[in-house]
C-alpha cells in the first residue's frame, strides 16, 4: 500500500475566449441604432483581472440623454403602447432565446469586463438573466391577472440606472418588467461594467425589437443624474447604494415620477446549533464570498450560537482554505477579480479598520497573481456590534462574526441596523425558522440556504435597503397605473 | 349618563364645555408645550385645540413603536374584531359626532351621513383583516429545489396626515386600512375641523385598541412637517391632498431615511375609495426560500 | 440500552440533502486538466478494489481478475496497478495466491453478504473464513434491518465484534446507503460504524440501487472529518457501484481533497469499489499520452 503524501493542484483551465466578439469602441444604443455622442468624450473600460483597456465607451451628455429620453417617448407613443400585448411579449420571448444561444459569448465578456468567475457568469448571472426575460415575456399579456379588480396601464419611459456587480442580471432585472409591462426604457449601466448591456443591445437589434424602446446610454453618474432629473421620463428603477438611493429620492421629491430603489445591505446570516453545519457553512461561503461579496444582500454579519462557534469557525476556514482567488477566466477559480481599483482600496481600508478595531483577522494563504485587484477572503472573528465592520456595508469578501446565546438576543442584533435586505437562518428546527422569518425585518429570508435568486421571486429591502420589489409578481405594480 | 336631580332645571343648567386634548399611548395628555390654538368655523370658535410640538411627535413616535410588533403578532382575526369593536363604539356615539361635524360646518344630513359612512368604513377593514394576506401573497414556482413564498408584512410605524375636509370619515379611511395591515400610526389631524379626530380618540380608547396602536395628535402642519418627515423612526408616511410645496417638502426630508410616501387626493364618500389596496400600500412584500429535500425510494437527488 | 440508542442519534449531526446537492455540484464543476488529469487518473487506478461478486463466479474467473490486477494495460509504460482484488470468501485463498508479490491486497466481503440477515455466529465464522485464508481486508455489511428498528446498540456491537474477528486484516463497513433511505441515516450509520472500530466506511454492496453517489459520499466524508478533528484517527472511505466513468472518479478525487486534504489522496484512505471503472480510466490516460481519443476494444475486458 502506498501513502503519498504528494500535492494534488489543478492545472490550469482558462476558457476559450477565441469565439468571443466584441467592438473595440461603442457609441450609445439610441433609437435602435448605435451612434456617436454629441460631446467627444470617451472612457476605457479596464478588464480588472489584467488592467487592460478592453473596449472604448462612450461618456453620454445630457443632449444624447434627452435625444434617448425623446425615443423612448416616440417609441412608446407610436408603437409599444399600441402593440398588442401578446406580440410585445413575443418580443420578451425573442430577446430570452437569443441570449440564451450566445450564453457562452456574454459570460466570456461578462468575466472580462466585470472580473466575477466565469463560473458565476456561466452557471448563474447569464441563465438568470435571460430567464429573468423569459419569465417577464408571458405577463404581458395576463396582467389584469395579477391584480384583481384593477385595470393596469403602463407608466411610459422608464429610467433605469445599474450596477456594476451583476451587470447583465440586473439590465434584465430591469428592462423585462419594464417591456413587459408595456414602458420604454432609457438604461444607463456603470461605468466600469458597459460591454454586456451594449452586447445585449446588438441582441435587441437581432430580435427587431421596435427602435427606441429599448435605449443604453453609458458613462459615469452625470448620466444617471440625467436620466433621474429629465423631465419625460416617468418611472427611475435604481439599484446601487443607498447614498446614491437617497440623492435620487430627493432628486424627484414633488415630481410625479414613480420611483423603486434596491439599495444596500448588512445582512445578518444566523448559524443556531441544531443547524446542518457542514451545509451551513457552505451557506456562509455562498453568503460572503459569492461574486467576490460585491453583493448587497451579502451575508455579511455572522451570528454563531455560542456553542457551536468554535466548531462552525474551524470548518469555514478549513473551506476558505480550498476557495481558490484568481483569474476569472479559469474555470476552477471561485473568487475573481474586485471590479475596480477603486473598490479595492475601499475594501482594503475597511480590513485596516477591522485590525483597528481590534478583531482577529484571517485570510488562508492562497496565490494571487501579480498584476490585477484582488481580496483573499477575509474572516473577522472576536467582533461586537458596535465595530464599523459590523455596521458599514463593505461590498467586498469579507465577513464579521458575532456570537449570540438566545433566539431574543440574535433578533434584536439582527435588526439592529438601518438596512433591512436580506436575512439568513440556519437551523434544523421548522417552529424556530417560522419564528426567525417572520421577526427579522428584511425583504428577503433564506432559511437553510443563502444567495439564491429567481425570476418568478420578488427581491426588495426593508427600510433603508430601498423600495419597490423586481420580480416575480409583486415586481410588475412598481411598472404600472391603476 | 345620570341627569341631575338637583333643584335646578334643565332650562337653567349650565353646559360642560368639553377640553379636546391629544391621545398618545392610549393617554389624554395636553401638549407637553402647553400651547393652543383656536380654529374657527363661520366666526365661531371651535374651542381651544392642543398646538402639538417635535416633543409630542417624538413622544407619539415611541408609543407607536412601542405598541407595533404586539399590534402585529395578534391574530388577524383579533385585529378584526378590534376593528369591529371600534366601528361599534363610533356608532353607539352616532349623536356627539353628527353634533360636532355640524360645528365643524356640515349640515346634519351630510354630518348623519358622514358617521355612517364612516362606520361602514371600518367595518370593511374589519372584515379584511384576516384575507388580505390570501389575496396579496403568493407561492413561487422558483427553478430549483426550494419552496418559495411571499407574504406581506406591516412597514411599521406610520404618519398619517389626514383630510383637512372631512375630518371623521377621511381619517379613518386612511386610519382602518393601516392599521388593519398590521401598523401602528400618529395621525395629525385636520387643522380646521379638529373635534372628530380627538373624539374619534375616545372611541378608540374605549375600543379594544391597545393604547400606541393610534396616536391622535392635532396642531399646525406647517410646523410639523419637518419633524415627522425627518424622523428616523417612522417607517412610511400617507398624506392626504396634500399642497404641492407640502409634498415636495415632505418627499425631499423623507429621503433621509428612504421613506415610503402615500399620497391620495381622493374623495373619500366615493364607495371605488374603499379597497384592499389600500392596506397593500402600508405593507412590505418578504420572501422567504427554504430546500425541498428530494429524496424519493427511486433514489433521486440521493 | 434506550439511553445508549438515543444517544447514537442525538449525536449524529443532521443533513441538509439540498445544500449537500449544491456542494457536489461544485465539485462536478472542477475542471481537471492536462498534467493536473494525469496525475489524477493514475491515483484512480491506484485506488480501485477490483471486483467480482457475482453467483456464478469461478476459479477461472477469478484468475483472470487477478491477472487483469497486475497487468492493467502493458502496452503502456508507468501504469500503476490497482490497490485490491474483492472477493467472496470461498476465492481468498486463489486470489491470494494468484497475486502473491504483486502488492496487491485481496478483500473479501462477509457477514452474510449482501443482506447481512444472519446470527452474529455465521457471521463471524464468515470473517474468520476469509482471513484465516489470508484476506488482507473485510468488507462486511451492517445489519440495515436492526438500524431502521432504531436498534443502534446493536449495529454498534455486531461492527466491534467484526472488528475483534478481523484481527490485523483492515476492516471496511459496507453502510448500503440505497437502503438507509435519508442523508441524516447516512451520517448516523458512518458515525456508529466509525465509534464502532471501523477502518472504512463504505457506501455500498453494488447489489441495491443507489449505489454509491456523490452526495452519500459526501456525507460520508464528512463524518470521516468530524471524527478526525476530534481524534486525530483517519479513516477511510470506499464509494461502490456506480463509478465507471473516469471524469466521475476524477470529482471524487476532487470531494476527498477539498473535504479531507491531500493526505487522504492514496489507497490507503482511499479507494474506488468498481468493475468497468479501470478501462475507461486507461482509455483517458492513453488519450491524454496520445491525443487521439480511444476505442473499448484496445482494451482487455478482463
Amino acid at each position: 500500500m502506498s501513502e503519498s503524501q504528494a500535492t494534488w493542484d489543478l492545472a490550469p483551465a482558462p476558457e476559450s475566449i477565441g469565439h468571443v466578439h466584441w467592438e473595440k469602441s461603442y457609441g450609445l444604443f439610441i433609437n435602435g441604432q448605435f451612434q456617436p455622442s454629441s460631446g467627444d468624450q470617451t472612457f476605457g473600460s479596464i478588464n480588472p483581472a489584467t488592467e487592460e483597456r478592453i473596449a472604448e465607451i462612450t461618456e453620454a451628455t445630457d443632449a444624447d440623454v434627452d435625444q434617448a429620453v425623446k425615443a423612448a417617448r416616440n417609441a412608446y407613443e407610436k408603437v409599444w403602447s399600441k402593440m398588442a400585448a401578446r406580440e410585445r411579449g413575443k418580443y420578451i420571448f425573442r430577446i430570452a432565446r437569443l441570449l440564451q444561444e450566445k450564453a457562452r459569448e456574454f459570460a466570456v465578456i461578462e468575466s472580462l469586463d466585470g472580473g466575477k468567475p466565469i463560473r458565476e457568469s456561466r452557471d448563474i448571472d447569464i441563465p438568470l438573466a435571460a430567464a429573468h426575460f423569459f419569465y417577464h415575456a408571458g405577463w404581458a399579456d395576463k396582467l389584469e391577472y395579477a391584480f384583481p379588480n384593477r385595470k393596469p396601464k403602463s407608466l411610459g419611459v422608464a429610467g433605469q440606472v445599474i450596477p456594476w456587480n451583476f451587470p447583465l442580471l440586473m439590465a434584465a432585472w430591469k428592462i423585462a418588467p419594464a417591456l413587459a409591462t408595456g414602458n420604454t426604457v432609457v438604461l444607463k449601466p456603470a461605468e466600469t461594467t458597459s460591454l454586456t448591456a451594449l452586447k445585449l443591445a446588438e441582441i435587441f437589434q437581432q430580435a427587431e425589437l421596435p427602435p427606441g424602446v429599448v435605449n443604453i446610454v453609458t458613462g459615469h453618474g452625470s448620466v444617471g443624474a440625467a436620466i433621474v432629473n429629465h423631465n419625460n421620463v416617468n418611472k427611475i428603477a435604481f439599484t446601487g447604494s443607498t447614498r446614491v438611493g437617497k440623492i435620487i429620492q430627493k432628486a424627484i421629491a414633488g415630481s410625479k415620477k414613480r420611483c423603486t430603489l434596491e439599495l444596500g445591505g448588512k445582512a445578518a446570516n444566523i448559524i443556531f446549533d441544531d443547524a446542518t453545519i457542514d451545509q451551513a457553512v457552505e451557506g456562509i461561503i455562498n453568503g460572503i464570498y459569492f461574486n467576490q461579496g460585491h453583493v448587497c444582500c451579502a451575508g455579511s454579519r455572522l451570528f454563531v450560537q455560542e456553542s457551536v462557534h468554535d466548531e462552525v469557525i474551524h470548518k469555514l476556514k478549513h473551506r476558505m482554505n480550498s476557495l481558490i482567488v484568481g483569474d476569472p477566466l479559469d474555470k476552477n477559480t471561485d473568487i475573481g477579480a474586485i471590479n475596480s481599483k477603486d473598490q479595492l482600496q475601499t475594501i482594503n481600508q475597511y480590513i485596516e479598520l477591522g485590525k483597528q478595531e481590534g478583531a482577529d483577522f484571517y485570510q488562508p494563504q492562497c496565490n494571487l497573481p501579480a498584476k490585477g485587484n484582488w481580496c483573499r477572503p477575509t474572516l473577522f472573528t472576536d467582533v461586537a456590534q458596535s465595530n464599523r465592520i459590523v455596521q458599514e456595508e463593505i461590498f467586498g469578501p469579507v465577513l464579521a462574526v458575532q456570537t449570540f446565546r438566545t433566539v431574543d438576543e440574535v433578533i434584536n442584533k439582527a435588526n439592529n441596523t438601518p438596512y433591512g435586505l436580506s436575512a439568513g437562518v440556519w437551523t434544523d428546527k421548522g417552529s424556530k425558522i417560522f419564528n426567525m422569518t417572520s421577526q427579522l425585518r428584511a425583504g428577503v429570508i433564506w432559511a437553510n440556504t443563502y444567495n439564491k435568486f429567481d425570476p418568478a421571486s420578488p427581491f426588495g429591502g426593508y427600510k433603508e435597503s430601498g423600495f419597490g420589489r423586481e420580480g416575480g409578481l409583486h415586481g410588475l405594480a412598481g411598472y404600472l397605473d391603476f | 349618563m345620570a341627569k341631575s336631580n338637583g333643584a335646578s332645571g334643565e332650562k337653567n343648567r349650565l353646559e360642560v364645555l368639553k377640553t379636546y386634548k391629544i391621545y398618545i399611548g392610549g393617554q389624554f395628555p395636553r401638549t407637553e408645550s402647553g400651547r393652543y390654538y383656536t380654529p374657527e368655523v363661520a366666526g365661531r370658535p371651535l374651542g381651544n385645540i392642543c398646538w402639538s410640538s417635535r416633543k409630542d411627535v417624538r413622544n407619539a413616535v415611541v408609543a407607536a413603536r412601542g405598541a407595533q410588533a404586539g399590534w402585529w403578532t395578534r391574530t388577524a382575526y383579533n385585529r378584526g374584531q378590534i376593528l369591529y369593536r371600534i366601528a361599534e363604539i363610533l356608532e353607539g356615539r352616532r349623536d356627539q359626532f353628527v353634533t360636532e361635524l355640524q360645528l365643524q360646518g356640515l349640515t346634519k344630513a351630510a354630518a348623519r351621513k358622514q358617521v355612517s359612512q364612516s362606520v361602514d368604513r371600518i367595518i370593511y377593514y374589519a372584515g379584511w383583516c384576516d384575507k388580505y394576506q390570501q389575496v396579496f401573497s403568493s407561492v413561487n414556482p422558483v427553478s430549483a429545489s426550494y419552496f418559495n413564498f411571499s407574504v406581506l408584512e406591516p412597514m411599521g410605524v406610520v404618519f398619517v396626515v389626514a383630510s383637512e375636509e372631512s375630518p371623521l370619515l377621511g381619517l379613518v379611511s386612511l386610519l382602518a386600512p393601516i392599521i388593519a395591515g398590521g401598523n401602528t400610526c400618529i395621525v395629525l389631524a385636520s387643522e380646521s375641523k379638529p373635534l372628530s379626530s380627538i373624539t374619534f380618540g375616545e372611541v378608540l380608547a374605549t375600543s379594544d385598541v391597545p393604547g400606541g396602536v393610534v396616536n391622535i395628535l392635532t396642531g399646525l402642519r406647517s410646523e410639523l412637517v419637518e419633524h415627522f418627515s425627518r424622523h428616523l423612526d417612522i417607517n412610511a408616511i400617507a398624506i392626504d391632498s396634500p399642497s404641492e410645496p407640502m409634498l415636495l417638502s415632505i418627499q425631499e426630508f423623507a429621503a433621509e431615511n428612504v421613506k415610503r410616501i402615500r399620497h391620495y387626493s381622493v374623495d373619500w364618500k366615493n364607495p371605488d375609495s374603499e379597497n384592499p389596496y389600500l392596506i397593500q400600500d402600508f405593507c412590505e412584500v418578504k420572501t422567504t426560500w427554504h430546500p425541498i429535500e428530494q429524496i424519493s425510494v427511486s433514489g433521486s437527488g440521493y | 440500552m434506550s439511553a445508549l440508542k438515543s444517544n447514537f442519534r442525538a449525536n449524529s449531526p443532521t443533513v441538509d440533502q439540498v445544500g449537500v446537492v449544491e456542494r457536489v455540484n461544485r465539485f462536478a464543476t472542477r475542471s481537471i486538466k492536462n498534467e493536473a488529469k494525469l496525475k489524477g487518473l493514475k491515483m484512480v487506478l491506484n485506488m480501485i478494489d477490483l471486483t467480482t461478486l457475482e453467483g456464478m463466479d469461478t476459479e477461472g474467473k477469478v484468475k483472470q481478475l487477478c491477472y487483469k490486477a497486475r497487468h492493467l494495460h502493458d502496452a503502456v509504460d508507468g501504469i500503476p496497478c490497482v490497490a485490491a482484488v474483492c472477493v467472496y470468501p470461498n476465492f481468498v485463498g486463489l486470489a491470494k495466491a494468484s497475486l502473491a508479490q504483486s502488492g496487491i491486497n485481496v478483500a473479501s466481503v462477509a457477514t452474510a453478504f449482501p443482506s447481512g440477515n444472519s446470527s452474529l455466529d455465521i457471521k463471524l465464522t464468515d470473517v474468520k473464513m476469509a482471513v484465516d485464508q489470508g484476506a488482507d481486508e473485510i468488507d462486511m455489511v451492517i445489519s440495515r434491518g436492526r438500524l431502521h428498528r432504531g436498534d443502534y446498540q446493536y449495529v454498534y456491537d455486531e461492527i466491534a465484534a467484526v472488528k475483534e474477528a478481523c484481527g490485523s486484516a483492515r476492516l471496511k463497513t459496507i453502510l448500503e446507503t440505497g437502503e438507509l433511505g435519508t442523508l441524516d441515516n447516512v451520517r448516523l450509520a458512518s458515525d456508529i460504524a466509525i465509534a464502532a472500530g471501523a477502518d472504512f466506511i463504505k457506501t455500498s454492496t453494488g447489489k441495491i440501487q443507489p449505489a454509491a453517489t456523490l452526495p452519500v459520499t459526501l456525507v460520508m466524508l464528512e463524518a470521516i472529518r468530524d471524527h478526525h478533528v476530534k481524534t486525530g484517527q483517519m479513516i477511510g472511505m470506499k464509494p461502490a457501484g456506480g463509478i465507471s466513468k473516469a471524469k466521475l472518479a476524477l470529482h471524487y478525487l476532487i470531494m476527498v481533497k477539498e473535504t479531507l486534504g491531500v493526505q487522504w489522496l492514496n489507497n490507503k484512505w482511499f479507494r474506488f469499489g468498481a468493475s468497468s471503472l479501470a478501462n475507461d480510466v486507461l482509455m483517458q490516460i492513453v488519450k491524454q499520452q496520445s491525443g487521439a481519443y480511444q476505442s473499448p476494444d484496445y482494451f482487455s475486458i478482463d
